[in-house]
């Protein structure tokens, strides 16, 4: 109690006033030096535009209706322009979530890096020159010295969040604001980055405002958790606390919406439905040929699901969309039900109508120009038995099922939310009945809780259908929940396969327990809340 | 109810004038518009001639009003030839890749190289100076702007996933680049061709002032424009009408096209 208070948030409101609405109502928060605290919530929570709030970025029409916000002892709201540049960046470090974004590609990362500090400090040249290197390789940059010559692009997503981690952190400012900083990056590399981010804050002592949808990555970084619910603070507390005994039901609802596994299921053997029998792909030709499958083999058995994890580049989303009719391998077979597959044979319509997809992106996955209704009865123009009313009994069939209801047939698109439109691609892949679904990364842009519906929808299906169900995905929480067997792919080739609990309990590979570090455990707690036990890498 | 736009409303209505001044001025016009009338000769705008009589004594409101035909047609036949002929090198070049791609979008670059209205020239010397020829010279001219823009539409909508979805649910790539991405192409292609309109417009006036348009004493806004310059000393009225008239027209159709591509956007339709 005795450290200094840096950060004072009183009764904040911020909205739009031209149409009245408010984004963030009446939010109060305090956070002391070296503090870590996380804000949790939903998208349209209002989490980001409190902390943009912070740092004075309020995007155009938002602005503050009232509350204060006091920074070291001075309110934000007297500042000048000129005295909130000079905080910005010595004061407030703030990371984006996109790190493709978030650096300029046209100059060079030595350039970018001492901008700030040619800005903030009172250092010369060389001293400059030598903070960037030292800062480079602190944050794990390989080679510092060809690092500060080379560009944005020139590094993967992973290793440009770092560098943009390693801007912030030059300044040593005393309030780092990370927002959503590794929501783009996939599961291991996002585990290594926070590690990282974590370790820096410790080590200069700097207050952290963590704000994300994901519960236990705020759970393990902060110390006090607020959780957002439409612009009002539900519920703070202490972490740990708040996890093992929630009080309020919002977040008693984003824990529960926290995947855990459910009961192992018997899949009874039998002939697989599809197999892939030495699948080799290479993108480009010649000697610029970058080879993404190197031989794969793979089983679905009918009526089970299959979960493919690895890491981006792993190959796993080439592999499915090549199962999917999508990309010509180089070399290797496909066979379904015992037969190859074959553009050209005449078994393919039969292939076609068996094997359905759904994508990731529900924003993107739909036509934009059409509605619901002829979204869903597009691949049943290839039924060509089928008499128009059929058709469209089918079509609120499906809509019933995934929990639309008929009178969602005539809206487009974009009047859906975002869980919606996945239910509207999850009833256009299940229209004509197929025997293998294709789920690729189908639950990654959801928020939390609808994230949660869609995964429980999807398993209630195939219970009810018996699909199979190839479930591509990065995110080993989801798998966990859904799988029933487990295939994880690193880079091109099976690095080992097996039911779920094996793979969860028993790994033998280490890329896959450095997989499955990235992943909590989840207990019960006596608090009606959960405990997170993290496993070792 | 739907409340249209400032853009639409002002746009609509100088389109519609004009629209409205050729489909009169094609059955009836004050005058006979090629009559001559030596003692009217260069009169200023009166009762008589609202808007004056030309160098031969020819009423210029009738000769407005005839020209806005014989431009809007020209106009309206090259936007159409353009837009087909663009549209569909466009899509195919977009949606094929590969070395058609690459030869289609040679063949664009080195069209774009030249200015329109260079290229309609060239063109206009092969199809003889009138109304098919220039029809046709600024529709071929005009193509690769058009194929230019469809190709980098159908580019982007390629990597959507709505694309695979209709891959993946058995349709043909035909159905696909029909059903799925030209619809999408709309509204960029809307509001190309409306200004593209105002273009051609422009263009046609451009040639006839260079004599290559239009042969007289047929008027077309371009050609009247021309056979003002010798008396814009005397009768400044004589250039400054066709020229007002252009100006408008163009203004409104950017206004339009605007006002068109918000309509076009499933975004803004069927909105609460």
């Amino acid at each position: 109690m005795n450290t200094p208070t840096l950060l004072t948030v009183d009764r904040l409101v911020l909205g739009a006033t031209a149409v009245a609405t408010q984004v963030v109502s009446g939010v109060s928060l305090t956070l002391r030096r070296g503090e870590r605290i996380g804000i949790v919530g939903e998208s349209g929570s209002g989490k980001s535009m409190l902390m943009r709030a912070v740092i004075g970025l309020l995007p155009a029409g938002i602005s503050k209706l009232g509350g204060s916000v006091r920074f070291e002892d001075r309110d934000m709201g007297d500042l000048q322009p000129e005295d909130l540049r000079k905080l910005r960046g010595k004061g407030i470090g703030l990371i984006f979530q996109e790190p493709m974004t978030s650096l300029n590609p046209a100059l060079t990362i030595g350039r970018q890096l001492e901008e700030g500090l040619a800005l903030h400090t009172a250092m010369d040249a060389n001293e400059r020159q030598a903070a960037i290197l030292a800062m480079l390789r602190r944050v794990g940059i390989a080679d510092p010295d060809a690092a500060v010559r080379a560009f944005p692009h020139e590094f993967s997503g992973g290793m440009r969040q770092r560098i943009m981690i390693a801007s912030v952190m030059l300044l040593e400012p005393a309030l780092l604001i990370a927002d959503e900083p590794t929501t783009a990056l996939d599961a291991v590399v996002q585990r290594e980055v926070l590690e990282l981010l974590h370790a820096l804050v410790e080590e200069k002592g700097t207050a952290m405002v963590l704000i994300s949808h994901d519960m236990a990555m705020v759970a393990q970084y902060t110390d006090r958790v607020l959780v957002m619910q439409k612009g009002v603070c539900v519920e703070e507390g202490a972490t740990s606390e708040l996890l093992r005994a929630p009080r309020h039901e919002y977040t008693r609802k984003l824990l529960s919406a926290l995947p855990r596994r459910a009961p192992a299921r018997a899949v009874a053997p039998s002939a697989p439905l599809a197999s892939v029998r030495n699948m080799k792909l290479a993108y480009g030709s010649g000697s610029s040929a970058k080879a993404v499958l190197h031989g794969i083999d793979l089983d679905i058995h009918p009526g089970e699901i299959v979960a493919l994890v690895g890491g981006s580049g792993s190959g796993k989303t080439t592999l499915g969309r090549i199962i999917a009719g999508l990309l010509q391998p180089n070399e290797g077979t496909l066979t379904f039900r015992g037969q190859a597959v074959n553009r050209k044979s005449g078994g393919y319509a039969d292939y076609r109508a068996n094997c359905q997809m759904v994508f990731q992106d529900p924003y993107s996955s739909l036509d934009p120009r059409m509605r619901v209704r002829e979204i869903v009865a597009a691949p049943l123009r290839h039924e060509k038995s089928m008499r128009s009313a059929e058709r469209r009994q089918r079509v609120d069939e499906v809509l019933s099922e995934v929990g639309l209801g008929p009178q969602f047939a005539d809206r487009f698109p974009h009047q859906l939310s975002g869980g919606q439109r996945q239910r509207v691609a999850i009833a256009r892949a299940l229209a004509r009945r197929p025997d293998l679904v294709i789920a690729d990364e189908a639950v990654s842009a959801l928020d939390m809780t609808v994230k949660a519906q869609i995964l429980k929808l999807l398993s209630q299906l195939q219970e009810q259908q018996g699909f199979a169900c190839l479930f591509i995905s990065h995110d080993l929480g989801v798998v966990e929940q859904i799988a029933d067997r487990v295939v994880v792919m690193h880079r091109g080739v099976i690095e080992e396969q097996g039911s779920r609990d094996e793979i969860f309990d028993r790994p033998t590979s280490s890329y896959t327990k450095k997989l499955l570090s990235a992943v909590p455990m989840l207990t019960p707690a006596d608090g009606g809340g959960i405990d997170l036990v993290w496993r070792a890498a | 109810m739907k409340t249209l736009s400032a853009n639409a409303m002002v746009g609509g209505l100088f389109v519609g004038a004009f629209v409205i001044a050729a489909c009169i001025g094609s059955v009836w016009t004050p005058y006979d518009p090629m009559a001559l009338d030596m003692k009217a000769r260069l009169a200023g705008p009166s009762i008589q001639h609202l808007l004056g009589a030309d160098e031969f004594g020819r009423d210029v409101l009738s000769r407005l009003m005839l020209g806005a035909s014989a431009s809007g047609i020209v106009s309206l036949a090259t936007v159409a030839i353009a837009t087909i002929l663009g549209t569909a090198l466009g899509s195919i070049s977009g949606y094929l890749g590969g070395w058609t791609d690459r030869v289609l979008v040679a063949v664009t670059n080195a069209l774009l190289a030249f200015p329109g209205i260079l290229l309609a020239l060239g063109l206009l010397a092969i199809f003889g100076a009138n109304k098919y020829g220039i029809v046709l010279a600024l529709g071929i001219a005009y193509t690769p702007s058009v194929a230019r823009i469809v190709r980098g539409t159908v580019l982007s909508l390629r990597e959507r996933e709505f694309i695979d979805a209709s891959r993946v649910s058995g349709d043909s790539e035909m159905y696909t680049l029909l059903r799925h991405i030209l619809p999408n192409c709309l509204a960029p292609l809307t509001v190309l061709s409306t200004s593209m309109f105002g273009w051609t417009l422009l263009s046609e006036s451009a040639l006839s002032f260079l004599g290559l348009g239009v042969p007289p004493p047929a008027p077309t806004w371009g050609n009247m424009l021309a056979a003002a310059r010798p008396y814009l000393a005397q009768a400044a009225w004589l250039a400054i009408f066709p020229g007002l008239c252009i100006s408008i027209v163009l203004l409104g159709i950017n206004l339009l096209g605007d006002a068109l591509r918000d309509r076009l956007d499933p975004k803004m339709r069927g909105m609460q």
